[in-house]
């Protein structure tokens, strides 16, 4: 049974852990404050592993309760409320379990770390606000989690604040995000001009209504309502999802330590835009240009930022970029109507790059903090579990037949060729070509950090330095590892055990519940799909011999094949000849500095919006401020009354009788004026 | 049978009597205030009058207040008349000009 | 009616000659006079318009208070009135026309059939009560505020008046608890050291 008390104790138990942790750090100690965290999420986790199987596997009705009503103007409600059906039991699931994971390796991670309790309580609140953004019933707590989940976001990228590039990363991506937010915004207003609510289940009841109304922004111009509410909303998932062109803030993020890359920049957060366009499909099937319009933005975040992922050198840009690359993949499963496979594809992503994250975090514990794949290489035999473990994330990543990842790649690329809605071609070249280019920076990466020569040694006191500004705010921290001189070594249990348990899942969860949530009634009543639109159904007709037949027939299909050829062709530079790298470099010069500019964006963004604020900045300072304001309003009023005095001044003459004459002269004025108009 | 407009056009005289006292008077401050005091006779004037011809008491109530105030003016302003003549020796209104912007 | 008409002429002039006396009247003694001749004019005519209570009370507050207070004044400044006469004959001649200006204006204005004055009877009297009474009541009932406020009026023109024209008199006898308590030693006792006498420097 799914109780009130039940859900609260999900959604709360992180928050308690946070505020004890954030606001008694000192009280409880280190040893305190991850205890109590800890326990919270564990609570969480274990309670939603147990509303999904009450869900999933006893056919629990899918719940829908108001818990609190903030406040009511006319028939507006603003209510706290959870809608619990499969995709929100599954979302809780990840978010729950990928956070325990990630508080048990911070553990090990921060163990130096002077901010150890405050990093504690924000990455439970994290969890708390995430479980309230993925439980809402309606608009309005949804916006609620959006913006707390952004706001975590941005204290912890900032975690390390006395450095000043973690400071302009957080400042980006709060910015950034807030033009997402802002189309966000105004997406939920539309959405309650039209429609009046702002609850779930009412506005999904009613949006058919909104077909064929039209919204008349300016002159003659009209736009379809249902159209121009999706992609409001989704401009907010552009945001939150790193969609390309907003999705600039999501490398500079990894500023912050590498346990929030893994729980918010890669596992969850990011997912909430993915999560978001699948919990409205019944408003998104109404509208075939937003479909359309998503289906291409993320075709060209999955296939541009993969190639970005290409040339960086930075062990967690790499893993940043590929997690750019892969929400594209889930947009684009978004745009095809293909909800179940964008969730699923969300899901296994989860495990294996946080698993990923955790791995490269893993090597930079090892590596005394130096992220740079060139001092890297031949790790593989000093820490065996992180080595293993990362085979198995990269494994899943390019999508290898059997593993999670391969079912869930696979079911968004039969989505997408079976699409038939503008732009599917296109998307469909965009994402075949991503399979390759994931499968060449995924093994570039893993050669250049575990394969291969050393680079390291000697080297590496020298590299330590150069870093040390970048670190200051742990200088303790890394005055530590600095009298380790020996050669790297694995790393310890509360490091490796997340990285045992999340590789389970990376390799084996694909296989299990591929068939029910793909095929399935699994999400039955949580997402809709309209009449005659059945994008999987091509890959139901394969999948009908079982998991292990599937994944067997995968090895003759064309994505298994392009992602082999990328592996073939990453193995043979950076495995067998590092020298055809260089030469590569040399002759695609153009591209390579194309793609080291990340195709210009920062650039852009600095150049218009950043100098454009500025410009504009000076332009009210200087014309409307000191010149309007100060010197016609205040100043010019001022005078005005001062100039005015001087020259009436000279009436007041001081005799009594100079005022009685002119007041008498008045009164003659008035009695004349009266005798003349009657 | 007098018309309500005799009545005015009396006080109205009256008025313009006392106005003309301001203007030839301008230095002498006790003579002003005497004018006032006409001023505010013929303003009661009309109030009788009115009083009268619409039969309302109204009026002669305003009068009696008017009547009030006039006299607690009268005599502030003859209290600082003497103050006044006490430091400067003189009610002359030409040389009291510190008022002058 | 005609009697009353004849009246009014009567009374209307001499007003209006005692007004004008008021303003030109060389004398400040001779011009209070005048205003206490106009006033009583003014009674007689308002006892006309059947105001008797307030024609009444213009002689006794007036006549009998305020024009006294102004008698009183007028004698008790040694006022040099020559001065204050200087700039009468240059002042007369605008003085008058803005006076006859606005006397003309004014009789313009109220004769015009616009506001139906010329025929405005009186309604018929009605005999009930005296005027007394009528005004008493209106006072004690409808006007029983700013009646009240009337009142705190006068009481703060006695105030005022009196505070104004206070004097401190010279050489009177009063305490002041302020001095004598900030009184210090050194005002009150000198202490002065005196050689004492001694006999041998007086033998020498």
């Amino acid at each position: 049974m799914i109780t009130s008390t039940l859900l609260l104790t999900i959604a709360l138990s992180p928050l308690v852990g946070a505020i004890i942790a954030g606001l008694f750090g000192k009280q409880v100690g280190r040893g305190g404050a991850h205890t109590v965290t800890i326990l919270g999420v564990a609570i969480s986790t274990a309670l939603s592993l147990y509303v999904l199987k009450l869900i999933a596997m006893d056919g629990h009705p899918a719940v829908n309760m108001s818990i609190y009503t903030w406040f009511e103007i006319g028939s507006i409600k603003a209510e706290v409320g959870f809608l619990v059906d499969s995709l929100s039991a599954l979302m809780m699931c990840v978010v729950t379990s990928v956070s325990l994971m990630v508080h048990i390796y911070t553990i090990g991670y921060m163990k130096d770390d002077p901010g150890y309790q405050r990093f504690f309580a924000y990455i439970s609140l994290f969890t708390f606000a995430m479980l309230m953004l993925v439980m809402s019933n309606n608009f309005m707590q949804l916006f609620f989690g959006w913006e707390a989940v952004g706001l975590v976001s941005y204290l912890l990228i900032g975690f390390w604040y006395k450095r000043p590039t973690a400071i302009f990363a957080n400042l980006k991506a709060f910015l950034v995000n807030r033009v997402g937010d802002f189309g966000f915004l105004l997406g939920i207003g539309m959405l309650l001009a039209y429609l009046g609510t702002l609850d779930y289940a009412t506005a999904f009841a009613r949006a058919p209504e909104l077909v064929g109304q039209t919204f008349t922004p300016w002159g003659s111009t009209e736009w379809a309502v249902p159209t121009v509410i999706c992609i409001l909303l989704f401009i907010g998932a552009m945001g939150k999802s790193a969609q390309v062109p907003l999705h600039v803030w999501l490398p500079d993020s990894m500023e912050g330590p590498t346990p929030i890359s893994a729980l918010i920049h890669a596992a969850t957060m990011v997912t909430a835009g993915i999560f978001m366009v699948a919990r409205m499909s019944p408003l998104y099937e109404l509208s075939e240009t937003a479909l359309s319009f998503i289906l291409v933005i993320g075709a060209i975040t999955a296939l541009f930022m993969g190639l970005i992922g290409v040339v960086q050198n930075d062990i967690k840009r790499v893993v940043a970029y590929s997690t750019l690359s892969q929400l594209g993949y889930m947009t684009v499963a978004l745009g095809a109507s293909a909800y179940s496979a964008a969730i699923f594809h969300l899901m296994t992503h989860a495990f294996f790059k946080a698993l990923l994250f955790l791995g490269a975090g893993s090597v930079i514990i090892a590596m005394h903090h130096q992220q740079d794949l060139r001092r890297m290489g031949g790790l593989s035999k000093y820490m065996r579990v992180t080595w293993i473990t990362a085979w198995v994330g990269t494994l899943a990543l390019i999508g290898f037949p059997g593993t999670s990842g391969f079912f869930s790649k696979d079911a968004i690329l039969i989505a997408v060729q079976h699409a038939e809605r503008p732009g599917a071609t296109f998307a469909y070249i965009c994402v075949l070509l991503g399979v390759a280019i994931t499968a060449f920076y995924s093994f570039r990466m893993l050669y250049l950090a575990f394969h291969g020569k050393e680079r390291f040694g000697h080297d590496n006191d020298h590299a330590h330095d150069a870093h040390h500004d970048d670190h200051g705010a742990h200088d303790d921290h890394h005055d530590d590892h600095g009298h380790h001189s020996g050669p790297p070594h694995e790393s310890p249990w509360v490091v490796t055990l997340p990285l045992i348990l999340l590789a389970i899942p990376s390799l084996l969860i694909g296989a299990f519940t591929a068939g029910p949530l793909l095929f399935g009634n699994f999400f039955d009543g949580a997402i809709f799909v309209a009449e005659g639109r059945a994008p999987l159904a091509e890959m139901a007709q394969h999948f009908e011999h079982g998991p292990l037949a599937f994944a067997l027939h995968g090895f003759i299909t064309v994505p298994v094949w392009l992602a082999l050829i990328g592996f073939g062709v990453a193995t043979y530079i950076y495995l067998f000849n590092p020298a055809v790298a260089e030469k590569a470099k040399q002759v695609l010069a153009p591209i390579h500095r194309i793609l080291d500019k990340k195709y210009g964006f920062d650039e852009l963004y600095q150049a218009l919006f950043a100098r454009g604020s500025v410009a504009m900045g000076k332009l009210f300072w200087q014309a409307g401020d000191q010149a309007v304001i100060d010197g016609a309003l205040v100043n010019g009023s001022a005078g005005l009354v001062a100039r005015t005095a001087f020259a009436i001044r000279r009436l007041q003459s001081g005799f009594l009788y100079h005022y009685a004459f002119m007041m008498i002269l008045g009164l003659i004025v008035v009695i004349g004026a009266f005798a003349l108009l009657q | 049978m007098i018309p309500l407009n005799w009545w005015l056009i009396l006080a109205a005289m009256l008025f313009c009597i006392s106005v003309a006292g301001i203007f030839i008077n301008r230095k002498n401050i006790i003579v002003l205030l005497m004018a006032i005091e006409l001023m505010l006779l013929s303003v009661n004037m009309n109030f009788v009058a009115f009083s009268r011809y619409l039969d309302d008491m109204a009026g002669q109530v305003f009068v009696f207040f008017i009547l009030t105030v006039a006299a607690a003016e009268a005599a502030i302003g003859l209290a600082i008349l003497v103050v006044l003549f006490r430091n400067r020796r003189t009610i002359n209104v030409g040389e009291l000009d510190s008022l002058r912007g | 009616m005609v009697v009353e008409q004849i009246l009014f002429f009567a009374l209307g002039s001499l007003l209006l000659l005692a007004g004008l006396g008021v303003v030109t009247l060389k004398n400040p003694v001779h011009a209070a006079m005048s205003l206490v001749l106009t006033f009583f004019t003014s009674s007689m005519l308002w006892i006309l318009l059947r105001a008797e209570f307030l024609g009444i009370v213009l002689i006794l507050v007036y006549v009998g208070a305020v024009m006294v207070l102004f008698l009183f004044v007028v004698m008790m400044l040694d006022i040099n009135t020559t001065p204050l006469r200087e700039g009468f004959a240059r002042y007369l001649p605008v003085g008058g026309l803005v006076a006859a200006l606005m006397a003309a204006q004014m009789v313009a204005v109220l004769s015009s059939k616009h506001f139906g004055f010329d025929n405005f009877a009186p309604p018929a009297p009605v005999i009930e009560g005296s005027n007394t009474e009528a005004l008493g009541m209106e006072l004690y009932t409808n006007y029983v505020y700013p009646f009240e406020i009337a009142a705190v009026i006068l009481l703060v023109a006695i105030v005022a008046a009196i505070t104004l024209t206070h004097r401190k008199r010279e050489g009177s006898k009063t305490q002041d608890i302020n001095r004598q308590v900030q009184v210090r030693r050194d005002d009150r006792v000198r202490i002065v050291k005196v050689a004492s006498e001694s006999s041998e420097g007086h033998g020498a």
